[in-house]
């Protein structure tokens, strides 16, 4: 860990635990219920990337806003979508955030300040730019977060994105975990930067390259994007090392993975190795930080379980939504 | 716009008017695109003129050349209740931002369950008849009309320019409006303040009894000049204005050919695969025992735009393709 000036006050890093707690355990419940067969779909997992949006989170409020990519219910958990109603969008479900009809790569949960999953590499950051923009006008005071990885700063929705929040000095931080890899291909094959923060400079705006896999840094580092982007002073790009532990999408072989440096990243899991420094450092007590465990593996599995009870939506719903009226035909 | 008292207008100041007209009646309603700001010109055809210095350079933002950051920030505003207008200069350049338009503008409300919608007008300005080539006259309408979620809106006089841009701005769904570069300067009756026309309802512009063209744009002047040559010999032909491309209004087409019972579609879009096509197809799925003839579909021929001018002149249908179809209807 390393410890900063802005340091977190205690509460602020039990609830930093907690968001890891909880991203952590989703993931393994959701590995869980794909390999069983209990609740077959398609899978992004995000293990190995849960300090980002965690550190993140403690500092936006509900009413900020975020953007992510299909690698992304950590993100939305973070920010505060609620498990019962991801649970049920990922099993396609009536009673899931969008009806069942966005899935696992398109949560939306507006009340959460969560406004949009992608699927598209790179398209999470010009849509920011433009809650941003609403903010800006409104002077609304609400700082927008885009969060994507190290492949779609290759993208040209990147550098258009980007250029336009710095000239238009946005309420926005881009937020990029780099965990290393595009789909299968690694970081120093498919980018030019030798760090993604680099860029930045092309854009005039504050580029910081941070361990994501370390809470104190990265909470300090977003603190600071996001309280500078909530004074009017502009965007910042955060690129938050990190790494991916199963693949681009689950099931993938890895074969394209190198499996010392896999088997070192697991390793150094960055939520123990939080959880023991925590408890060291006698911020909160093991017991403690159980009972935040033991109440999400419930939770989570509830969530899960009411997912598969609820009902599918009506076929009626492929005429709903298309426009704001529903299509008579 | 001064020129709202007097009774002529060209499509220019209509569409000036209405944008007026929008962010006036609206503080959520804001402009973004190329030069579309007072000290870049109020937009390189000027339809932008003046919003700036009354509304403020905050909802009037002239951008970087970046189409994919225009329309992504107008997705991003309307999201939130806001009811941006993006000003994508020409039709082709929305190729460029076809990720945010198709994957996002479209699908948004329909992905989130209703949560987020994206109430966004994308004004596009198209048309051959200037030598300007291959990448910068294309009519792109039928892309849009076949992704679910878009609404494809266009004009045929001033007047309907202002009511149907105004219809736009304040829909609830996003809406590409296709305005015309080659007719922008042709004047038209004034429209009346505040008017506004809906979306989704065609217009009747000539009525007949004989045989219906279906079109839109100014696609509609070229039918009633069909229609007139063949008046002379005693055949009423009705035109019908379609002004939403997407949804069309199938009631009124397939009211006027269930009468007619010949039917000729035309656009100035390529022929094949194009929105002739679909409603051509719709007309037979509905009508064909009623019908005394195929229906005929006048379109581009199958090449990009060309530059020279007879090739341009000849690639553009005009009222001699329209009267030659409805001639074979009438066979």
């Amino acid at each position: 860990m390393t410890e900063n000036a802005s340091m977190p006050d205690r509460a602020t890093l039990i609830e930093m635990y907690r968001k890891m707690s909880l991203l952590k355990q989703n993931d393994e419940q959701a590995r869980a219920a794909i390999l069983s067969g209990k609740l077959p779909m398609i899978y992004y997992s995000p293990r190995g990337q849960e300090v980002i949006p965690s550190a993140v989170s403690v500092n936006l409020k509900t009413t900020d806003y975020i953007c992510t990519i299909y690698r992304g219910t950590h993100d939305m958990l973070a920010k505060g979508v609620p498990l019962k109603d991801l649970w049920a969008e990922m099993a396609g479900k009536a009673t899931g955030t969008c009806k069942g009809k966005g899935g696992p790569m398109h949560i939306t949960h507006p009340a959460s300040g969560a406004m949009i999953t992608t699927g598209i590499v790179g398209s999470s950051m010009p849509i920011a730019n433009g809650l941003a923009l609403a903010s800006q006008i409104r002077k609304d005071g609400r700082v927008t977060v885009a969060y994507f990885g190290d492949a779609a700063s290759n993208i040209g929705a990147f550098h258009e994105a980007l250029n336009m929040a710095s000239v238009w000095k946005l309420p926005v931080v881009f937020v990029c975990q780099n965990n290393r890899f595009g789909e299968h291909t690694r970081y120093e094959k498919a980018t030019a930067a030798k760090h993604i923060a680099d860029r930045a400079v092309g854009y005039q705006m504050p580029g910081v390259t941070v361990d994501g896999n370390d809470p104190l840094a990265m909470h300090a580092v977003a603190h600071e994007a996001i309280e500078r982007a909530r004074r009017g002073e502009g965007p910042t790009l955060i690129e938050a090392m990190t790494f991916r532990f199963f693949g681009h999408v689950f099931g993938d072989a890895d074969a394209y993975m190198n499996k010392e440096e896999k088997a070192a990243a697991m390793a150094a899991d960055p939520v123990p190795r939080y959880r023991n420094w925590l408890i060291e450092q006698k911020h909160v007590t093991a017991a403690e930080l159980d009972a935040v465990d033991a109440t999400y593996a419930s939770e989570i599995a509830a969530a899960i379980d009411a997912a598969i009870a609820a009902p599918f939506p009506d076929v009626s719903e492929l005429r709903k939504d298309v426009y704001a009226a529903e299509l008579t035909e | 716009m001064s020129t709202a008292t007097s009774k002529k207008m060209n499509s220019i100041q209509a569409l000036n008017m209405a944008l007026h007209e929008a962010m006036a009646a609206d503080p959520e309603v804001i402009m973004l695109g190329e030069d579309v700001a007072d000290p870049e010109d109020g937009g390189v055809m000027g339809v932008t003129k003046g919003l700036s210095t009354k509304f403020g350079d905050a909802r009037v933002r002239s951008t970087p050349i970046s189409e994919q950051a225009i329309i992504g920030a107008c997705i991003g505003a309307s999201m939130v209740g806001m009811k941006p207008v993006a000003e994508i200069m020409l039709m082709n350049f929305t190729t460029v931002a076809m990720d945010m338009i198709v994957n996002h503008a479209a699908k948004l409300r329909f992905m989130s369950g209703g949560q987020t919608k994206v109430p966004i007008t994308i004004r596009v300005t198209t048309g051959a008849g200037f030598s300007t080539g291959g990448q910068h006259a294309d009519y792109l309408e039928a892309w849009f009309a076949h992704t679910a979620g878009l609404k494809v809106v266009t004009y045929s006089t001033p007047a309907e320019a202002k009511g149907l841009l105004l219809s736009c701005i304040f829909d609830d769904d996003p809406c590409i409006f296709i305005e015309n570069l080659p007719t922008y300067f042709a004047p038209g009756e004034a429209p009346e303040p505040g008017q506004r026309i809906p979306l989704g309802v065609a217009r009747v512009a000539r009525p007949g009894r004989d045989a219906t063209v279906i079109a839109y744009g100014p696609q509609v002047h070229q039918a009633i000049a069909a229609a007139s040559k063949l008046a002379e010999e005693g055949v009423e032909v009705e035109v019908i204005d379609l002004r939403t491309i997407a949804p069309w209004d199938r009631a009124t087409v397939l009211n006027s050919v269930a009468r007619t019972r010949r039917a000729v579609v035309t656009h100035e879009a390529v022929k094949p695969f194009g929105v002739g096509a679909e409603i051509s197809s719709v007309i037979h799925e509905e009508l064909f025992s009623q019908l005394k003839a195929p229906v005929q579909r006048v379109g581009a021929p199958f090449c990009a735009v060309p530059y020279s001018k007879p090739l341009e002149t000849a690639f553009v249908p005009g009222a001699a393709q329209i009267e030659a179809a409805l001639r074979k209807t009438l066979k």
